[in-house]
């Protein structure tokens, strides 16, 4: 409504002044977002949370000095400027057995504490937002784009494409998302030599697998909404005129309908994003995502699970992460949606 | 209607039989993954290899071995589990399936209540610092991974602030059957309930707020203001009944979501023994039958809801029922 009241306040430029701009609706919705304090807020928290979790190793190398993946059962650090071993007998609630240590709040010496194994949460919840990000913005993107692809072909082509695209999408559409998930993880994760695809070979404990999955679980959420905008935008007077000039196919899909229907898809992915981390999470919790040696946000909480009621802060740390960058992203997606597309009707299930 | 009905069927029965295809194909037919491995869990001996290559006729064509599989799990249902000392495992399944229903029905009642509650709210508050307040709440909600607010409960009720008067209460975690003993069945449930349904609180509050602020500029809304109906009578009887059918549509979807496994990490964290915590243990114990079992059970679950969504949209909306 502010919009519509600042256009008409507008003052008709005067003859022989400087002449007002035209804005193109991309620069307008750009402004919209810009102004937008909570989603740019968003947008700064997620960019923020990016920079810290890649900066992991410069954080255990530099600062910590530890090395998160090696177990390290008789290693020390120094509290209060005493030597202190990792694995304390007796501690925790029950008295017994061997507890690690809880969190110091010294970032050079085991800030959050350490875990069943020894080693640093700190820098375990770092690598492991590092692999949880590529996990969860790797497969968006990529589901974003081939759900594109599959409905600028069905939807332009339409006929037999159309037909069998549309039927594969409601195929998996039909599957709750965890329980397909689960399904396909479980098989590819017990391959005993790794998934082959043609001539790329891809190891179990590679980020690729659990990426591929969530991009392929997701791919209808995308599709359906994507290929219905085509649909309707390939009917606008637009696309017939282009038609009537002789356009080639080509040129038709890449010059006349995709730029109108990629704010559909600008819309749904930092929505998307949101979703697949908490996928991902999800599915590393349960031990079939992201696989050992590498750390997710999701196994930090798993390994966090036998240590809940004595060193609570193991789970606490990474789920914490999660609410945030989570949170970031659909605050600045409501933005986005907000700003491009203020009727929108998109709503991602999880 | 009658025709619209039968239709739905027909679909119905062939989108569950593309389903159990394709889990099938996944199971048995994903390329360089040997079957019989799958089946026979974590080293097998070779006298397992064998018999499970003979009973599943895996030496014969493609669509006898589904045939045989299908078999198993419909007709016979006596399908074993090789990892679980040959228990069968439809009857598992059933045998979990209270414990999953409890759990969802619960937390459904909770979610609708809250939910509309606080979309109606926000709706009505719209201008003041209530709206976004509310709906901050539900946007946390909603970007919280369950399974950790679940751990978060344990934390304080079973652990920190178990012993105050607010959670000495709360019993043990696990599940106790409705038959056994309905108040334990109650209180051990509760915590879990408030755990699930947050997340669809938050999702449902803004999906009501944002239709309640939509249907507001209808016609029929401001002819029922005209003819001088009180506020409060326009919001429930005209604003929030359109509003409802989104709502009511989006419930199915998701009741039949949850029925068919989403519950899973809640019912792992709380120790429930539904069908999610059967699955959960089968990814552990690698036993892939029953897995199947639980997936092609849920993903009936949901093909069955959309088709219920369906039939009561058609039959809320002449409209949407084809010729």
């Amino acid at each position: 409504m502010a919009e519509v009241a600042a256009l008409e306040h507008i003052e008709p430029a005067a003859p022989g002044g400087p002449e007002v701009a035209g804005r193109s609706p991309w620069a307008l919705a750009g402004r919209r977002l810009v102004r937008n304090r909570i989603a740019m807020g968003g947008l700064v928290l997620f960019i923020l949370i990016v920079v810290v979790s890649f900066a992991a190793p410069l954080y255990a190398n530099h600062i910590a000095h530890v090395n998160p993946f090696q177990n390290n059962l008789n290693g020390t650090t120094i509290v209060n400027g005493k030597k202190v071993s990792l694995m304390q007998q007796g501690g925790g609630i029950l008295h017994l057995g061997e507890t690690p240590i809880g969190p110091t709040w010294d970032v050079h010496h085991y800030f959050l504490g350490a875990d069943q194994s020894g080693r640093d949460v700190a820098a375990r919840v770092l690598y492991g937002g590092r692999s949880s990000l590529e996990v969860g913005i790797g497969s968006a993107v990529l589901c974003c784009l081939l759900a594109t692809i599959f409905a600028l072909l069905a939807g332009f082509h339409g006929g037999w494409i159309d037909a069998l695209f549309s039927r594969m999408m409601d195929v998996i559409w039909a599957f709750p998302v965890l329980l397909l998930a689960i399904c396909v993880s479980t098989v590819l994760l017990n391959a005993p030599n790794g998934v082959s695809i043609g001539p790329i070979t891809i190891q179990a404990s590679s980020l690729w697998l659990p990426t591929l999955i969530i991009a392929f679980i997701y791919l209808p959420y995308v599709y359906r909404p994507v290929r219905g905008h085509v649909l309707s935008v390939s009917e606008k007077e637009y696309v017939e005129a282009a038609i009537a000039q002789g356009a080639s196919g080509w040129r038709l899909v890449f010059m006349e309908v995709l730029p109108n229907v990629i704010t559909v898809v600008i819309v749904l992915l930092p929505l998307i994003i949101a979703t697949t981390i908490l996928t991902e999470a999800t599915l590393s919790f349960l031990s079939i995502g992201v696989q050992p040696p590498n750390a997710s946000w999701g196994t930090v909480i798993s390994d966090g699970q036998g240590l809940l009621y004595t060193r609570p802060w193991v789970a606490i740390a990474p789920g914490f992460m999660i609410v945030l960058t989570v949170l970031a992203l659909n605050v600045f997606g409501d933005g986005v949606r907000d700003a491009l597309d203020p009727r929108a009707k998109l709503r991602v299930e999880g | 209607m009658a025709t619209f009905i039968i239709r739905r069927i027909l679909q119905l029965i062939l989108v569950m039989f593309v389903i159990t295809v394709v889990v099938f194909m996944i199971f048995f037919h994903t390329p360089g993954i040997d079957p019989v491995r799958q089946i026979a869990g974590r080293n097998p001996s070779a006298q397992a290899v064998k018999e499970i290559r003979h009973q599943f006729g895996l030496d014969r064509p493609l669509p006898v071995q589904y045939v045989l599989m299908m078999k198993k799990i419909f007709i016979t249902r006596d399908l074993v589990s090789y990892s679980n000392q040959g228990q069968k495992i439809v009857p598992e399944v059933v045998a979990a399936t209270p414990a999953t229903l409890s759990l969802v029905f619960g937390a459904a009642v909770i979610w609708v209540v809250v939910s509309i509650a606080m979309g109606l709210a926000a709706a009505v508050f719209k201008g003041t610092v209530i709206d976004p307040l509310l709906m901050i709440l539900a946007l946390i909600g909603i970007s919280m991974p369950v399974f950790w607010v679940g751990e978060l409960a344990n934390l304080i009720t079973q652990s920190r602030w178990h012993d105050t008067i607010l959670f000495h209460w709360v019993p043990p975690l696990g599940y106790t059957p409705f038959v056994q003993d309905p108040g334990l069945w109650f209180k051990g449930l509760v915590i879990p309930w408030i755990t699930l349904s947050i997340l669809y609180i938050g999702l449902y509050a803004r999906v009501l707020r944002a239709s309640l602020l939509d249907v507001q500029n209808e016609d029929y809304v401001r002819t029922a203001r005209a003819k001088g109906l009180s506020e409060r009578r326009v919001l429930l009887r005209h604003t929030l009944r359109t509003s409802m059918i989104t709502f009511v549509s989006l419930f199915g979807l998701d009741f039949g979501a949850l029925v068919a496994g989403s519950t899973l990490v809640t019912e792992v964290v709380f120790g429930i023994h539904g069908v999610g915590f059967l699955t959960w243990q089968s990814i552990g114990n690698l036993d892939l039958p029953t897995i199947m079992v639980t997936v092609i059970y849920g993903a009936f679950f949901i093909v069955l809801a959309n088709a219920l969504v369906d039939v009561g949209y058609a039959w809320l909306d002449p409209r949407i029922r084809p010729a």
